[in-house]
């Protein structure tokens, strides 16, 4: 492709963001199971200079879409998160230990998703990393692979113990240069067609690409159910596909750089609540 | 207007006519719709399908089937490689003859459920759904 | 497929006689079409459930064939006459001969 026919392709894309095909976050609330009500919509957090408010992605999907997570016997998750329940007590690798051996109850994690990821001995930590720690020093087992269904159908099932509390991770301290690294991120245009997570989910959120209605890109719902792959889709993998899609080379998943970018990605999410699992479309 | 028999019997196979125009064309779908009521043409009344007109995904796009009476209901995505979708057969302990779903659609199409009543005849309800393509990679 | 196939159902415990309840199925299933081709250009072979049946002590509640066109992990949703005290039997046929069954029991008081 010819530059200039690089530089029409995002001048289409542009004008068709512009031509009046905004449609912001639709006005429903989400009540999960009738009783746990999720905060979808709320200040942004001080950081973020380009947004006022911020909304969880489950406003900008249908309404057929939005039903699939009200119920979770509906939301296709949580057939992940029932064999993550049935993985979480066996014992797996040499020690002969497995997840409830150590941590008990499930519902011990309560919390730990809001805050994660975090900083730990110098190191940004993500879920995945602490499950594969645990499976590796402690188990003796293989650990698992990033975006397999079996490490997200963990990470959904701890994080569902943090469900509805907000999203509350650290910026400051020692997160702050993870943070500044994340953001760096977030604002650079990558790939042939020139595109930084901002230039979508930032400065087009409510407009249609294609036909496709941008969100605000807030993971607060990861690992989510993805209809177009019908399973568990985790941050990294979400990120790839965004950074593939502007035709650049990708990070990979579980690098440094998406570790760097889940922080501050969720970091604009601070104050929504987790909703994982969502579904989403 | 007084009809003589035989002007009965030419508007009723205009009407028939006219009910399956919409099918030609797809002979996998004429067959496969014969397949299930026996070559007999529905009627239509009697019978519900709701479905999204826009859906998000083709890979889940959530479907209901109503027709109270029915002995069964089949559904038919006329757009797809394979055109059937689902055949429902109601017992003696379904408390209704209706069923929700969730199935694929290869594009934007016409989604059609075909009831058979409980006296042999057979009813149809039709439904287009547009199927969008996602945002970059989709 | 019979790895990772995991049925859920969601049936009232308890009910009036004659009570119209609502039932819910959801199972573990990729749903393969028989429509796609792996990486090298090969068809993947179908491999689906082709088959699910409701029934209540015996009797059918409801019996549905399955195409391929029916999405990733199986869902139904649908309603039942309890006369009775009893057993809900929800069984699914797979093409690879695999049958998966679940069981559950609801009082009528």
């Amino acid at each position: 492709m010819t530059k200039k026919a690089i530089s029409l392709g995002i001048l289409a894309l542009a004008v068709g963001a512009g031509s009046g095909a905004y449609a912001g976050p639709d006005d429903d609330s989400l009540v999960i199971n009738d009783e746990l009500e999720m905060v979808t919509e709320t200040a942004a957090p001080a950081h973020m200079e380009g947004i006022d408010t911020i909304y969880s992605g489950w406003r900008f999907r249908t309404d057929e879409t939005q039903s699939l997570q009200l119920d979770d016997f509906d939301n296709p998750a949580m057939l992940t998160v029932d064999q993550a329940i049935d993985a979480y007590s066996e014992v797996d690798g040499s020690e002969n230990e497995s997840c409830a051996s150590c941590h008990g109850d499930v519902e011990s994690f309560a919390g730990l998703s809001a805050a994660m990821p975090k900083v730990k001995d110098g190191n940004l930590v993500t879920l995945e990393d602490e499950i594969n720690n645990c499976r590796s020093t402690r188990m003796g087992a293989e650990e698992w692979k990033w975006s397999g269904q079996d490490m997200q159908g963990m990470v959904a099932l701890i994080g569902l113990q943090s469900r509805g509390m907000p999203v509350d991770v650290a910026i400051d301290g020692d997160a702050a240069p993870f943070w500044e690294k994340g953001k760096e991120i977030y604002y650079t245009r990558y790939g042939q067609l020139e595109l930084s997570c901002a230039s979508c989910h930032e400065e087009n959120y409510g407009n249609m690409i294609r036909a496709d209605h941008l969100s605000q890109g807030q993971i607060n719902g990861f690992p989510t159910y993805r209809l177009k792959q019908a399973r568990l889709i985790s941050r990294h993998n979400r990120f790839r596909g965004c950074i593939r899609d502007t035709r650049a080379h990708t990070f990979a998943e579980g690098s440094d750089e998406f570790r760097a970018l889940e922080l501050y990605v969720l970091s604009r999410s601070n104050g929504l609540s987790v909703e994982t699992p969502a579904v989403r479309q | 207007m007084e009809l003589t028999r035989r002007q009965t019997l030419l508007t009723a196979a205009g009407a028939a006519v006219a009910a399956v125009l919409p099918l030609r064309g797809y002979a996998a779908v004429e067959e496969s719709v014969a397949t299930f009521t026996g070559g007999v043409e529905p009627g239509s009344g009697g019978i519900t399908l709701t479905a999204p007109e826009i859906a998000e995904n083709g890979n889940t796009v959530p479907v209901e089937v109503s027709a109270p009476g029915a002995v069964a209901i089949a559904v038919f995505a006329l757009g797809n490689p394979v055109p059937p979708v689902a055949t429902f057969n109601f017992g003696p302990l379904a408390a209704s003859q209706s069923a929700s779903t969730r199935i694929r659609l290869a594009g934007t199409q016409e989604v059609v459920a075909v009831a058979k009543m409980a006296d042999g005849s057979f009813v149809a309800d039709r439904k287009e759904v547009k199927v969008t393509i996602g945002g970059c990679g989709g | 497929m019979a790895d990772g196939v995991k049925p859920r159902v969601k049936v009232p415990k308890q009910a009036s006689a004659g009570d119209t309840i609502t039932i819910k199925t959801l199972i573990s299933h990729k749903m393969e079409s028989g429509q796609r081709k792996d990486k090298e250009g090969n068809v993947i072979p179908r491999s689906i459930i082709n088959r699910f049946v409701a029934e209540f002590n015996g009797e059918t509640v409801i019996d549905v064939t399955l195409e391929p066109a029916i999405s990733t992990n199986p869902y139904f949703e649908f309603e039942a006459v309890v006369p009775e005290s009893g057993d809900f039997t929800f069984t699914w046929y797979d093409d690879d001969g695999d049958v998966y069954t679940t069981t559950k029991s609801i009082s009528v008081g």
